[in-house]
């Protein structure tokens, strides 16, 4: 079935896969790669739980083709631990209680690290717009908003 | 493939504490059901029915077993065992045969090298289907052709209605239900269909075990009750069939109902291989059941002073083509359609039918969320015709100790639902927020709708409650095991084990909360969740899964702390290993002629909540946003405080899906939205903040005073946030979701 070789980096590490022409990115990062913190919950870019950064940029892996992602960089939730220590947003998504069942948190932790980013301190509409493309089903989002300000004041 | 076994450093009960699986959830280290790998596996596709209503006149295979990469093609002739399976009533097809009942249906399963390959070759297979004319009106099902002219769910103790389709039809008869009042005010109810929607999809790992049985790693509930259902499936014994628990993605009573367990065992086992199943989203909305939809009749009469003298309400709720958990949905609903007050006299029709809609069962709130909406709506009809404060008409007629339900049941326990109200009514509410501000404050957010002309602001309130655990004479109890022995360097330590299903409400946290509590040790290993290795845990639902775990390991720890002081309080090289079953008070079935209690209490305990809310309308578009929610839970004893704000905060995001925007549409039985782009759930624009006040009132029988957290936040939303449109549109609103055309009246 695989038909295309692509050669990508994934969290500052080279990577290659064979992938077949019409698996999404977030297929080849899940299944190829062995790096399933990008979550398949939608599947048509509604939901925001793949988050990853594509050469810096805010993407949902399930709608960019794996072929389209050769020669180019991608971070993903797996990738914002640095020695061993937790991203100062994972740490407060965890501190804050944002975290229930858990299948939206690595989109959302991608998509609040990209927010502080470009915004240290964001507003409370900033926030509220910059995640309104991440569902969570459990959580209400209060105790997601505590952890994004949570995150900016450290 | 057995899940790692997590060492834990926590707090005890009545501790806000981290969640134990925090860390892995957010490093994406954490193994959902979807995530699973083994070497060798191959992936399953099910093949679903185009129509919601088909005789299948044959099935040719079409040569894709042929087809390159393909390793098993399988129809209901492979079923090896019982054909049929069912949570209550075994009425549901492994893989139809004969007839599909709803759009949707499994019908054939591939398993192949690539998910590709699997779907390629499920499209090969040539299905004949004769179209039949599907039961979609629930009011007219009775009159129709039998879905299952066997009639599954009658001759069970239930009152038998001889009429087709009735799943299940009761009676509640209290009092003199011909009592009248000084006044009375009527109404009719809709509610849409609401799907749980839980982000992880269906998904799971079936393993052989080489010898004939299986291995399944799966997202589900209650692991013990798959098992009990896989197994006759397969023509194995039960200790042939392990299930696992693996990461679950979210649950709401939506992974009550088996999805891809037999498949995926049937495919490994036929292929010898692993076999992965992971539904995409639009299975996923086929995939499982969903919330009753309901039409609810009511007519409250009350006196002038404001107090309830009889309430009469019919409730029809559509169960779609198996029966599920509808049974006990449809007792429910009777069983709280008067809301947490004090009444007399009541008559409670509710009946449950099959048609070929979207089949449904358990979601958050459990028939309670539909009768919560009607009754409530009735509330505010009675305060505005007696001219009384809607929060202070609750108060007089607030449900307390002592009290009698419709059932006839006498309220014994803890019931502080005049203390909720108050609470809730005492929280500060927010001033209008002044104009001009940005669009995403307003109605119509980014859509960049107005600029605040047409908005008119609402306050409403509600009230509601539900049982917690199991009810009407079911054995209700939960397994806990365990295991002391002495770690590395002499330190004492506890392994224990509970089936109990984390599916995000922090039930691994109780446990270990509870053993920490318990042993006064600080080494506890909590085990992975398993038929393999500890009895069962009961259903992550009903509010039950805290008060149960809880009892259990309780018991557990306990005799195991009496074993450690019977052996002179040492251990030395030996451990102590043992595993003790939870009970909570026995209930008894309701009478099937009169809808009253048989025994003491037909539910075992109750939670109830106060919800207030402030919500912006957009008169003249019909655009509506939630402002501000302020509400009081009674929550028994929190286990974990934060825990169980989070459920309030969720529970009532749910409640605001229903309110506003969450519906599966049907057209003949065919859902024509299953997709996030058409079925909307709340983003982070649509749900205000909320302020939680939990009410501590311990219950009496329940381990450390508990009760449940989940669902009470979703019963009492949906109403809160309509009363509060109400009050802004000055509309009847009868019906939810609402939707623009109801509030500008096209």
């Amino acid at each position: 079935m695989p038909d295309v070789r692509i050669a990508l980096t994934v969290n500052g590490e080279p990577h290659e896969a064979d992938v077949w022409g019409g698996e999404s990115l977030l297929f080849a990062l899940r299944e190829r790669l062995g790096l399933p913190g990008s979550k398949n919950a939608c599947e048509q870019g509604e939901c925001g739980s793949c988050s990853v950064l594509l050469d810096g940029t805010l993407v949902c892996a399930c709608l960019v083709l794996a072929a389209q992602a050769d020669g180019h960089e991608v971070v993903t939730v797996e990738g914002l631990v640095e020695e061993g220590r937790l991203h100062r947003v994972q740490e407060a998504f965890v501190e804050a209680g944002a975290v229930q069942c858990g299948f939206c948190t690595p989109g959302l932790v991608v998509a609040t690290a990209d927010l502080l980013e470009r915004s240290p301190d964001p507003g409370d509409d900033e926030i509220r717009e910059a995640l309104s493309g991440n569902l969570c089903r459990c959580t209400g989002y209060t105790k997601i908003f505590d952890a994004v300000r949570l995150a900016a004041s450290r | 493939m057995s899940a790692p076994v997590r060492k834990l450093e926590l707090g005890r009960v009545g501790e806000s504490v981290r969640r134990v699986d925090g860390i892995p959830k957010v490093t994406g280290e954490f193994a959902y059901s979807s995530d699973l790998f083994a070497a060798g596996m191959l992936w399953g596709h099910t093949l679903r029915s185009p129509h919601a209503h088909a005789r299948i006149v044959s099935i040719d295979l079409g040569g894709a077993l042929g087809m390159a990469g393909v390793h098993a093609v399988l129809t209901h002739e492979d079923v090896p065992g019982d054909k049929r399976y069912g949570l209550e009533f075994r009425d549901q097809p492994v893989l139809a045969f004969d007839r599909v009942r709803y759009f949707g249906e499994p019908v054939a399963l591939v398993a192949a090298e690539h998910p590709e390959q699997a779907r390629r070759a499920a499209e090969r297979i040539r299905v004949e289907y004769e179209p039949l004319a599907p039961v979609v009106d629930p009011a007219t099902a009775p009159e129709a052709e039998p879905i299952h002219p066997q009639s599954w769910t009658q001759g069970h103790g239930y009152r038998d209605d001889p009429r087709p389709n009735v799943v299940r039809a009761m009676v509640i008869r209290h009092g003199d239900p011909e009592s009248a009042g000084d006044v009375a005010v009527t109404g009719v109810y809709d509610l849409g269909i609401q799907d749980q929607a839980f982000l992880g999809p269906e998904s799971g790992l079936a393993v052989p075990d080489g010898e004939g049985g299986v291995d399944v790693y799966v997202a589900t509930q209650w692991l013990h009750v798959d098992r009990d259902q896989v197994a006759p499936c397969l023509g194995l014994a039960p200790e042939q069939v392990r299930i696992h628990l693996a990461g679950v993605g979210g649950a709401f009573g939506g992974r009550e109902d088996l999805s891809m367990q037999v498949h995926g065992a049937m495919l490994a086992l036929h292929a010898n291989r692993p076999v992965k199943m992971v539904y995409n989203r639009e299975e996923s909305f086929v995939g499982h059941i969903h919330r009753h939809p309901a039409r609810i009749w009511a007519e409250h009469r009350a006196n002038r002073d404001g107090k309830l003298v009889c309430v009469r309400m019919r409730i029809l709720l559509d169960g779609g083509a198996y029966a599920s958990s509808s049974t006990a949905v449809t007792s429910n609903a009777a069983s709280f359609a008067c809301g947490p007050y004090a009444v007399e006299n009541a008559l409670i029709e509710s009946t449950c039918v099959y048609t070929n809609n979207p089949p449904c069962g358990a979601m958050r709130g459990f028939g309670a969320v539909q009768t919560c909406f009607a009754a409530e709506a009735q509330m505010d009809k009675l305060a505005d015709v007696l001219a009384i404060d809607p929060v202070e008409l609750r108060l007089r007629n607030a449900l307390a100790p002592g009290d009698t339900l419709p059932t006839g049941q006498r309220v014994t326990g803890s019931m502080p639902v005049a203390e909720v109200i108050r609470r809730a009514a005492a929280i500060p509410v927010p001033g209008p927020e002044p104009l001009p501000r940005d669009a995403i404050r307003l109605p119509g957010g980014a859509g960049n709708t107005t600029r605040g002309e047409g908005i008119r602001r609402g306050i409403g309130f509600a009230v509601g409650f539900k049982n917690i655990c199991y009810s009407e004479g079911f054995d209700d109890y939960t397994s806990a095991r365990v295991r002391l022995f002495e770690g590395a360097g002499g330190i004492p330590m506890a392994e224990v084990h509970c089936a109990a299903a984390e599916v995000g409400q922090g039930v691994s946290n109780v446990i270990v909360q509870v053993a920490q509590t318990e042993l006064g040790i600080e080494e506890i290993v909590l085990a992975p969740h398993t038929t393999a290795t500890v009895g069962s845990a009961g259903s992550a639902s009903a509010s039950r899964m805290t008060w149960m775990a809880a009892g259990a390991v309780q018991l557990a720890c306990r005799a195991a702390r009496k074993e450690l002081e019977h052996r002179g309080g040492s251990l030395g090289d030996a451990e102590i290993d043992l595993e003790r079953v939870y009970r909570h008070r026995e209930t008894t079935p309701l009478d099937p002629e009169t809808g009253q209690v048989t025994g003491e209490r037909a539910h075992v305990a109750f939670a109830c909540a106060a919800m207030r809310v402030v919500a912006e309308v957009d008169v003249e578009l019909g655009l509506t946003r939630v402002v501000w929610v302020g509400t009081a839970q009674d929550v028994g004893k929190a286990v974990n405080p934060q825990a169980v704000y989070g459920q309030i905060e969720g529970g009532t995001a749910q409640g605001l899906g229903l309110a506003l925007m969450e519906e599966i549409l049907t057209r003949d039985g065919v859902i024509t939205n299953a997709s996030f782009t058409d079925y909307l759930i709340p983003t982070a624009l649509d749900m205000p903040a909320v302020v939680a006040d939990l009410v501590e009132e311990a219950e009496p029988d329940a381990p450390f005073g508990v009760k449940g957290a989940g669902e009470p936040p979703t019963v009492v939303s949906t109403a809160a946030i309509v009363a509060a449109l109400r009050d802004a549109t000055g509309r009847e609103l009868t019906r939810v979701p609402v939707r623009p055309d109801d509030i500008v009246g096209l």
